[in-house]
């Protein structure tokens, strides 16, 4: 609002903002706000955008706001033809990383390993499978959109910037912004932010600006931390510590923290890998995690990770990828 | 200055036990709490800050006997309560150990003066030269008598000495050196004890031309009684170190000396291995005792190994006199000293109004673990710039410097403010339901909406400072 001067139109997919932003029949947006369906919050988003610009309304901005589920599987089709007609739309994924309105289901933005209700910690690969699933970021990029950026509910200061960046430009827009959901993923209310600081300072959500695919800025890790501290707290990865747990599986989630951690440059500056994190006194690591950590990377390294290598698309290749310093 | 009238001096003498309980030490190192002390008591002084006495006065009388750091403090705060107040003080000076036993090089004389001068101009009445000898015979003349005459008396020991050999006490050498007399000492100079006076009096020998200054303590250094920020800083001025030693015999010259070992208990015990150490004079630094004289006479007070026994609230067993700091049973400290003189005060003040004393609120401490340290910049800890070595072996200036403004800002900005809010709106930034209210109201800065509150807990948790608490509600 208000890096828009109030001038704001808000498009909304179906997810559990609407549950308890919009009870019928009360409302608490205070701004012209339109829902349409599940999947084509980003077309109706495109729509209202078209209309704004057939009236010379070029001072109202448009936003667009869903779930992952909204975003990531349902509206994607949608989200790309928005994207590739650079419509005039700042659209913002609420990642919680599956269905928790409809009763915990699994979707594209699913992490490996977590159980849903139909990713059960059953089997030989329980919870979610390891390769699959996608990056939407990463794919935003690849359109060469003018501005793609992540951010995390831990930084509030970063999501109030990255708005503010984000209507400084036109054209299509999107922030996708990791919110852990307490009752989904089994952990305690209280922890809600702490998870959020934990996914960024293990490597597992790579927080980070991009413009017209090439990525600007990254936020560096502060305090490397190994993911295991992440995971523990949250009752979807119980089955990965219980007896006789899953060292197999922390060490790939490890690893494939590490690919992100090496693949946007996340650590601190004057620090190349977590080894040399050890001697730095200002991110330094507990004994008991610097253990955990090596235990994990000890593990992953007689079990080359493909899949997870497969499921993060693009490779260094691509030009959106290219690295900063 | 309502706790403290003295921060200046306490910014350079005070052990700050503070530092050690400071919950920043567990995240990197604590704050520097005595370095921005004295930052603020030295600017306090520069710009000439006042303090006012803002009651009518009572008409109370209260007599202060010893104008040392204690006396001084509860004159302060007596002061500042709108009661007259006279100190008689035996010696020449104001500030007792303050002046004639901590040496210029820790506390610079010209800021003791003028945190004194800012006592004696809330209207405090300071006689010099004016020992007390009868407590009873003035008493009457007053409404409340506060005792703090300190301990001076050099504590002794027996040493057979040769008539040629040349002994003085650390106590009566600190004092005679702040009063114009320099010590004849010698080149070479051994002290005896292990405590804060013996290493003052071996740095000071060092500074009047000593080629040598031994300390000779009978056991272990991490038994001797000196602070280690004053042991680490002879050390680096150079004074030997001689553990496990007695002095047996004192000749012209030199020191018959015995090698002792700790038995199970931890208590030194002779080994009969004698030794020989130079020396031109012996000073022994050996523990000092209370001239308890003046109290001769008074009925109910009770004095017990030396010291006058005191209730919680400092009053003696006779009623309407008090006492503190290295008179009564405490821990010998400037510290404690300034301490005693507030909490007399608070309670004569009680005492002559007959009321209850006003109840101190004390919060539970802040732990670490209230903490959600992430939120706090890394920040390592500016620590103060010491005089050269050179300039310290040769003159008696301030040894430790102060922080300059910059510095010192950056200092105090290391608090984390345990378990106070400092309105940084984390908590109004994170609450899910809109539920933090922000007053914006100096001392009130938020309100946590009930109505929309559903107790997850998430602002308690994410609260840098710890200040945020949540209790069950009862059902």
């Amino acid at each position: 609002m208000r890096a828009t001067d109030g001038k704001l139109l808000a498009v909304n997919s179906t997810g559990c903002l609407e549950v308890f932003s919009t009870p019928y029949p009360e409302s608490s947006w205070q701004l012209p706000w339109l829902h349409s369906l599940f999947g084509n919050g980003p077309a109706v988003a495109a729509g209202v955008a078209a209309a704004l610009r057939a009236r010379g309304r070029d001072d109202i901005r448009v936003i667009g706001q869903a779930g992952d589920g909204g975003t990531v599987d349902i509206g994607f089709g949608t989200l790309s033809g928005m994207f590739e007609r650079n419509d005039d739309v700042l659209f913002v994924c609420y990642d919680n990383e599956g269905y928790m309105n409809t009763g915990v289901q699994r979707s594209g933005a699913t992490p490996p390993a977590a159980t849903t209700a139909n990713t059960k910690a059953l089997g030989p690969e329980p919870g979610n499978a390891f390769g699959q699933g996608k990056n939407v970021p990463l794919i935003a990029m690849a359109h060469e959109i003018p501005y793609v950026a992540t951010a995390t509910v831990a930084e509030l200061r970063d999501l109030e910037y990255k708005v503010e960046r984000a209507m400084s430009f036109r054209g299509a827009r999107y922030l996708h912004v990791f919110v852990p959901c307490p009752l989904g993923w089994g952990a305690a209310s209280a922890d809600t932010i702490k998870l959020a600081r934990l996914v960024k300072e293990t490597g597992m959500f790579p927080v980070f600006e991009a413009e017209r695919g090439e990525v600007t800025e990254v936020s560096r890790i502060r305090r490397q931390v190994p993911v295991e501290d992440y995971l523990r707290p949250q009752r979807r990865y119980a089955h990965l510590f219980g007896d006789p747990g899953r060292p197999d599986s922390v060490a790939r989630l490890q690893a494939s923290a590490d690919r992100n951690i090496a693949r946007f440059g996340l650590l601190p500056e004057g620090t190349r890998d977590g080894e040399a994190l050890r001697d730095h006194p200002r991110h330094r690591l507990q004994p008991c995690q610097q253990d955990r950590l090596v235990a994990h990377r000890a593990r992953g390294l007689h079990e080359p990770d493909a899949a997870v290598q497969r499921r993060l698309p693009g490779r260094g290749e691509h030009p959106g990828l290219a690295l900063r310093g | 200055m309502e706790d403290n009238p003295f921060p200046a001096i306490m910014g350079r003498v005070c052990y700050h036990p503070c530092e050690t309980a400071c919950n920043r030490g567990q995240l990197d190192e604590a704050v520097g709490i005595n370095s921005v002390e004295r930052f603020v008591g030295d600017e306090a002084i520069r710009q000439g800050w006042t303090v006012s006495v803002d009651v009518p006065p009572t008409g109370r009388h209260v007599l202060v006997v010893g104008a040392g750091p204690s006396g001084l403090s509860a004159a302060y705060h007596l002061a500042r309560r709108g009661h007259t107040v006279t100190i008689r003080e035996a010696g020449p000076m104001a500030g007792g150990m303050m002046r004639f036993g901590i040496p210029r090089y820790r506390l610079s004389r010209d800021v003791l003066d003028a945190e004194v001068r800012r006592i004696l101009d809330l209207g405090v009445t300071l006689e010099l030269d004016a020992k007390v000898t009868d407590l009873m015979a003035l008493k009457d003349e007053y409404d409340a008598v506060f005792l703090a005459v300190g301990a001076q008396l050099g504590r002794r020991t027996y040493i057979p000495a040769g008539s040629a050999a040349h002994v003085l006490d650390a106590v009566d050498m600190l004092r005679d050196l702040e009063t114009g007399e320099k010590p004849l000492l010698g080149r070479k100079v051994a002290v005896y004890g292990g405590g804060n006076t013996a290493m003052d009096a071996a740095r000071t020998a060092k500074r009047l031309g000593a080629s040598e200054a031994v300390v000779v303590y009978r056991r272990t250094q991490d038994r001797a009684p000196a602070h280690e920020s004053e042991l680490a800083e002879a050390e680096d001025e150079g004074v030997l170190f001689k553990w496990l030693t007695t002095i047996k015999q004192v000749d012209a010259g030199k020191l018959v000396v015995e090698r002792m070992e700790l038995d199970d208990s931890g208590f030194p015990q002779p080994t009969g291995e004698l030794d020989e150490l130079d020396a031109d004079s012996l000073v022994l630094a050996l523990g000092q005792e209370t001239d308890l004289s003046l109290l001769d006479g008074v009925p109910g007070l009770v004095v017990d190994d030396g010291v006058v026994a005191v209730g919680p609230d400092l009053m003696t067993g006779c009623p309407g006199i008090f006492a503190g700091g290295d008179m009564v049973p405490y821990e010998r400290s400037v510290t404690v000293a300034i301490g005693h003189g507030k909490r007399a005060a608070r309670h004569i003040d009680a005492w002559l109004s007959g009321a209850a004393p006003e109840p101190v609120a004390r919060p539970a401490p802040a732990t670490f673990d209230t903490l959600n340290t992430w939120y706090y910049a890394d920040a390592p800890r500016s620590h103060r710039a010491v005089l050269d070595r050179a300039r310290r072996e040769s003159t008696f200036d301030e040894v430790v410097l102060g922080h300059d403004e910059s510095t010192a800002l950056l200092e105090a900005r290391r608090c984390m403010s345990c378990g106070n809010c400092f309105g940084c709106d984390n908590c109004y930034g994170v609450c899910p339901d809109n539920a933090v209210i922000k007053l914006g109201r100096p001392g009130e800065s938020y309100l946590i909406d009930l109505d929309y509150c559903k107790g997850c807990g998430l602002c308690v948790a994410e609260c840098p400072s710890g200040a945020i608490q949540m209790f069950p509600e009862e059902i």
